[in-house]
């Protein structure tokens, strides 16, 4: 634990961040803004993990080896949403959600 | 000291946050998720897991960011603004949000959690050997899974960036 600082304090700051998140998500109308909204939702969670583990089982280490995947996966899942968002706008020149009717060509 | 620390990233995570959510430049809404992502990075440094950090660090704002940025500036006219949802979808999904979080934060602080005294600080050696330890509790087969996961993405992603370019 760290001196001053509850776990109920971090735990509600990432439960904001986590909603902020899935607010942009249901609001944003753009592939990428809807992405970057995403990845909020993902570090609030890995900040759980890792402070969970922090506070209640501190002879563990299970919580940062989750985080850790949790950041390699984050990582792949962007490369891959990048790399559909480029050909998409190759093929439709648009980003918007409401003109991507097409996942084959 | 932590207790200011903490409040104040806290605080700049926030703001960020739903400023990266709300703004309607694009560009902009990327650099303030990269400041949320290092007010991130700045917890794990408070939380005394300085690797996690370095990876935080390394990771998002090195890599991710990078990423996004290029893709922006690739499918994206800078000065364009971004078209926002109806206000009527706005207001539902705010609430929603906003109910959840309550509901969220009612649980937590109605659990009793049993925090233990510590204060000792991680080797970044264990770290590494628990995570290539074969014995039980050991990580090594997730991390191979990984490693072989990541090789599928990055061959993956180049396939399907190259792509066909549609006949016109």
């Amino acid at each position: 634990m760290i001196q001053g600082i509850s776990i109920y304090e971090i735990l509600t700051l990432t439960s904001a961040i986590f909603f902020i998140g899935v607010y942009g998500f249901l609001t944003r109308k753009n592939l990428i803004t809807m992405l970057l909204s995403i990845e909020l939702i993902l570090n609030a969670s890995a900040i759980n993990f890792v402070v969970i583990n922090k506070y209640l089982f501190p002879d563990n280490l299970q919580g940062v080896f989750f985080s850790v995947f949790i950041v390699a996966v984050a990582a792949a899942e962007t490369a891959l949403a990048v790399a559909i968002v480029i050909n998409l706008y190759k093929q439709i020149a648009s980003v918007e959600v409401k003109d991507t009717e097409i996942m084959k060509y | 000291m932590e207790r200011i620390l903490f409040y104040l990233i806290a605080v700049i995570m926030i703001v960020f946050a739903i400023k990266a959510v709300s703004s309607r430049k694009m560009l902009r809404a990327v650099i303030y998720l990269l400041f949320v992502l290092m007010g991130v990075a700045g917890l794990y440094f408070i939380v005394d897991y300085t690797f996690m950090a370095a990876i935080q660090l390394a990771v998002y704002a090195g890599g991710v960011i990078v990423l996004i940025i290029f893709s922006v500036l690739l499918v994206h006219h800078i000065e364009l603004r971004l078209e926002v949802s109806k206000m009527s979808q706005r207001i539902v999904s705010g609430l929603l949000s906003l109910g959840a979080f309550l509901l969220t934060v009612y649980a937590i602080f109605t659990y009793e959690f049993k925090v233990v005294e510590n204060y000792n600080s991680i080797e970044v050696s264990e770290i590494g050997h628990g995570m290539l330890s074969y014995k039980a509790g050991g990580f090594i087969l997730p991390f191979e899974v990984i490693s072989v996961l990541l090789v599928a993405v990055m061959i993956g992603a180049i396939i399907i960036a190259k792509g066909k370019r549609l006949e016109q």
